[in-house]
């Protein structure tokens, strides 16, 4: 009897945490759902949709560039250090294209917005809910999914590519950088070996990554501060999960996607 | 035929095992001010969300105008929600705009009117809660407690509407700001011909703006009468809040 009573408690346990995140995938499935359909029926908001494109691609482009730069940049010189071994340093220029274009401008770029604009997201309308200016918004007859939240899930869905591309450009400029001035490469040998092994695939599905990446960026932002808590605590807990939640999503994907994409 | 502009029947609402409203049966004759009182966490709140449809009752039935309400959704419920004004209790401002932006949102995004045509409408009802236009072009962290509580009156009336719920509209403000924003409902509120619900446990404030009161305790209505039988209710519960009295039946 002593050895049942734990176990029954431990399967207990387990099983309520099952229901809790079968709850919560639910909800968030629903939340989606509700999201798109929203950004799809009028009225729209143009100015709005407006401000959430600058807010979210204009001003992040110096954080995602500068992370681009200087991937870009070490990966070069880290991949000169391996590949001299086997006298393969002409291979460098493929691998700075490659990995920029296929993971590491959209992953990199995904993680940086997770933290600038998710956070921001989950902070404001979080703070909304909790000063109740979204009942404030449902009373005057204004949805606040068409209102909030659509806007920015659109335009994160549609700015993080654009992010993306100009990442890609910076990420395999910076890696041109140090093969150039600090490896000693040829700088017209480096474009063309660049160009030709680039293919119109490797970008193509970073940058539908990409749009994946910040559609689940802006509404983990947007569900977690929805559904905040109480106080400044329950806004500090929404913007910490909406930016932990992101980041993992955003690698899961990322597998998920490689996965359907090269296999 | 009942001249009853708001019924509640039997509404319960629970949230995970916390029974919140337990059996609310509660009527609002047209054009009268009501006021429910109770203590905190008794359900007050939850009672005017439930009727607005920001929470949906587990069971039960809201009547407004003679129909169900209970369970609209999309363009029905914007619709419905064009009859209504609310004054939240901290202001519900938005702070990412200007005064009187607050004061038209609901005409402007809700109505869709130009800004145009709203923007002397949002003016008119700022002078209606004493206040000049030339706090207009403010945000609303620029403005006292006091203020922000008029603007968002301002708000709660720029459309006219049919009924008008108060939540705890004098919670925060010194004593004579307090009888200001009483006198301001009282006046908006047959200015405008509306019926009011305001939830409160401010005495003073009661005394001042209702017609009746009813008083929820532990989910439920447990009085509701006029609000010249109050101080005689004969009802225990109803005497011992009135008085503000520690000792008896009801326990905290």
């Amino acid at each position: 009897m002593f050895l049942i009573d734990p176990i029954l408690n431990v399967c207990e346990r387990l099983g309520r945490r099952l229901l809790m995140l079968f709850s919560i995938v639910g909800r968030l499935v629903m939340f989606a759902f509700h999201a798109l359909r929203d950004v799809l029926v009028p009225p729209y908001y143009p100015k709005l949709i407006g401000q959430q494109f600058i807010n979210i691609g204009y001003y992040s482009l110096t954080v995602v560039g500068l992370t681009a730069l200087f991937s870009g940049m070490v990966l070069a010189l880290q991949s000169y250090t391996g590949f001299a071994r086997f006298n393969a340093e002409s291979a460098i220029a493929n691998v700075v294209v490659l990995s920029i274009t296929r993971e590491l401008a959209p992953v990199l770029a995904g993680l940086m917005v997770a933290g600038r604009i998710g956070a921001s997201i989950a902070a404001e309308i979080g703070t909304m809910r909790v000063t109740e200016q979204i009942d404030a918004m449902t009373t005057l007859s204004v949805n606040p999914f068409q209102y909030l939240i659509a806007p920015r899930v659109l335009a994160g869905t549609l700015m993080l590519p654009v992010l993306v591309f100009i990442a890609d450009i910076i990420g395999v400029f910076g890696g041109f950088i140090v093969g150039v001035y600090v490896l000693d490469f040829n700088p017209y040998t480096y474009i063309q070996q660049t160009w030709d092994f680039v293919q119109a695939m490797d970008v193509i599905s970073g940058l539908v990554k990409a749009a994946v990446f910040g559609f689940i960026v802006t509404l983990m932002g947007c569900y977690c501060g929805y559904n905040s808590g109480r106080g400044a605590q329950g806004v500090g807990a929404a913007t910490t999960n909406a930016v932990v939640s992101a980041s993992i999503l955003i690698l899961i994907f990322n597998y998920i996607l490689t996965q359907v994409f090269f296999s | 035929m009942k001249n009853f502009k708001i019924e509640m029947q039997g509404v319960k609402k629970s949230f995970g095992s916390k029974d919140v409203l337990r059996n609310v049966n509660l009527d609002v004759k047209k054009g009268e001010s009501l006021v429910i009182i109770g203590g905190s966490g008794t359900g007050k709140s939850v009672t005017i969300k439930t009727i607005l449809g920001l929470i949906k009752p587990d069971a039960g039935k809201i009547l407004v105008d003679g129909q169900d309400v209970t369970n609209l959704g999309g363009n029905d419920r914007d619709e419905y929600l064009k009859k209504f004004g609310m004054l939240f209790q901290g202001g519900a401002l938005f702070d990412s705009m200007t005064i009187w932006e607050n004061v038209a949102f609901g005409l402007t995004q809700g109505q869709k009117m130009s800004k145009k045509e709203a923007y002397p409408i949002a003016i008119e009802k700022l002078e209606a809660v004493g206040l000049k236009e030339s706090i207009a072009q403010h945000y609303p962290a620029e403005l006292s407690g006091g203020m922000q509580k008029r603007v968002s009156l301002a708000r709660a009336i720029a459309r006219n509407p049919e009924i008008i719920f108060f939540d705890e509209p004098t919670t925060g403000l010194d004593p004579i700001m307090a009888d200001v924003i009483n006198d301001l409902i009282r006046k908006c509120v047959s200015e405008l011909g509306a019926t009011a619900v305001s939830i409160t446990h401010d005495m003073a404030s009661v005394r001042k703006i209702a017609d009746s009161v009813a008083m929820i305790y532990e989910g439920e209505i447990i009085w509701h009468g006029p609000i010249e039988k109050l101080d005689n209710s004969g009802n225990e519960y109803v005497d011992q809040f009135i008085n503000g009295r520690a000792e008896g039946p009801v326990k905290f």
